[in-house]
């Protein structure tokens, strides 16, 4: 689970931190705080899909799920209990 | 009756939370031509106030010239006022193709097709060059115009972060299998007015088989030695795939865009892009006021000069005064505030002494970047510039912010 959550904060910071002194945690709003905006958010869909093996509806893929690492962790949790 | 209560409803409380969110765009009505002074009622039904304009996109000071003026006339004459017509049915006259030569001429490409605008440029040619075997890879901070135009196409999208070439080759490589890699960037950023490093993508592009596509909107006429826009700066001039340019700003203001690069990108355009088959052209009177835009820019850079004059004087200005600005070269100077309050309340003191700049925050910049953007322009003259700059340090003290770095700011008024 921690590994998980490490996995996307670390893609997250990667792909989205402009500005080194943005701090981003497990809790920090991504897409209502503009700090990814919905467009690039598919790039985030892209690479959880792949890493963790799952799809995502694009109906289910929506910014309030994607807006934190722990809703995303959530989300993915709920998928992989399903397969 | 279709429209009932229950969906005039709906959208009276939209339009309460667009208003409380802080959002709500309000229009000024200016009662004189589109210049550096000009009459303007705000709030609604106040009197007029004369004040400098220093948020429009009149680069150049062409919106209201002369001889721009004269030529619109002369087209209105000659060639009439309206097509009533798309172009391929019998909505093209000479001067259309005349605009599209010069163009091309000016922008050193292998043709261009005219459009309604460069909004209309920008939703219609990624639909008609990709398909969902291709992939788009923009800047994260390109126009919202090229978003919408890349939301219509069938091709697959990825975004890197702003200006970072080092992510951008990491989204070529990612990308490699793809039929056609289209790379997507503004030339000059509109909200932040840094230009794009057109060389370092042309590198990569050409490395990695890519095209390359620049919307010069807030570059044509102005950035490089003889304004041929950002890829002229950038030494890169004949390399760019595709620019989309627009006539709503340097170029005379009025209305109008266009595609401009490989001939047969502009000939897919001309079979297979919605707003050119289905929307008339630009109207005969502003061709002609932009055929006289290009004449008058091509005989000499007298006005893109004055233009970099006025924008070094700007510059240094507010940077003497302590203010914190966005780094650039180009005529857009964001003073940055950061908060958003601030940003509306410092625009409302420099409006009350005569001095027009408006406030921009979330969502339209991101979140904690809160500013007031500039626009110089070759219509100013000294004395605009210095009176508006006495402005900005009278409204900067008041507010105590002056020589204070991005931090104190933050300290000061939070994000």
């Amino acid at each position: 689970m921690e590994e998980m959550k490490d996995m996307v904060l670390n893609y997250v910071i990667n792909e989205y931190q402009e500005d080194e002194d943005d701090e981003i945690t497990y809790d920090t709003p991504l897409i209502s705080s503009g700090f990814v905006d919905s467009f690039s958010m598919v790039s985030l869909k892209v690479f959880i899909e792949k890493k963790f093996n799952i799809s995502i509806p694009d109906e289910e893929a929506t910014p309030e799920a994607f807006d934190s690492v722990n809703k995303i962790v959530d989300l993915v949790n709920g998928y992989l209990e399903k397969k | 009756m279709s429209y009932s209560n229950k969906v005039k409803e709906l959208y009276v409380n939209q339009l309460k939370d667009i208003k409380s969110a802080g959002i709500y765009k309000e229009e000024r009505f200016i009662h004189s031509s589109q210049a550096a002074d000009i009459d303007v009622e705000f709030p609604r039904g106040s009197n007029l106030k004369n004040v400098i304009n220093m948020c429009a996109n009149n680069y150049l000071g062409l919106s209201s010239h002369p001889e721009v003026l004269k030529a619109a006339h002369e087209g209105l004459d000659t060639r009439g006022y309206g097509m009533s017509s798309v172009r391929f049915i019998c909505g093209t006259q000479d001067i259309h193709r005349e605009l599209e030569n010069k163009v091309t001429e000016f922008l050193g490409t292998e043709d261009t097709i005219l459009f309604p605008s460069c909004m209309d440029a920008n939703a219609g040619v990624f639909e008609a060059l990709l398909t969902s075997e291709d992939i788009m890879i923009s800047d994260r901070l390109v126009h919202a115009s090229i978003i919408d135009g890349m939301r219509l196409c069938s091709a697959e999208h990825d975004t890197f972060k702003h200006s970072n070439m080092q992510h951008l080759e990491q989204k070529l490589q990612l990308h490699a299998d793809k039929r056609i890699k289209m790379v997507i960037t503004d030339g000059v950023f509109s909200m932040d007015g840094d230009l794009a490093k057109l060389d370092e993508m042309v590198d990569l592009c050409e490395k990695y088989d890519a095209l390359l596509f620049v919307d010069d909107s807030h570059s044509s006429g102005f950035i490089g030695k003889t304004g041929r826009g950002t890829h002229e700066h950038c030494g890169v001039v004949g390399k760019i795939d595709i620019i989309t340019t627009t006539f709503g700003k340097a170029l005379g203001g009025a209305s109008g865009g266009c595609v401009s690069g490989r001939k047969e990108i502009v000939e897919m355009c001309r079979q297979k892009a919605r707003p050119y088959l289905f929307s008339n052209t630009i109207s005969p009177v502003v061709v002609a006021g932009v055929l006289r835009v290009f004449d008058i820019l091509s005989g000499s850079t007298e006005r893109r000069d004055k233009l970099e004059k006025n924008t070094i004087f700007w510059r240094k200005g507010l940077t003497e005064a302590g203010f914190v600005l966005k780094e650039g070269d180009s005529p857009i100077v964001p003073v940055m505030l950061f908060n958003a309050k601030l940003s509306q309340d410092f625009s409302k003191d420099l409006y009350d002494l005569g001095i027009y700049a408006i406030g921009f925050f979330f969502p339209v910049v991101p979140n904690g970047q809160a500013r007031i953007r500039t626009q110089i322009s070759a219509g100013h003259e000294m004395h605009h510039l210095e009176k508006a700059l006495d402005a900005f340090i009278k409204v900067g003290k008041k507010y105590g912010i002056l020589g204070l770095s991005k931090q104190e700011i933050i300290d000061k008024y939070g994000l």
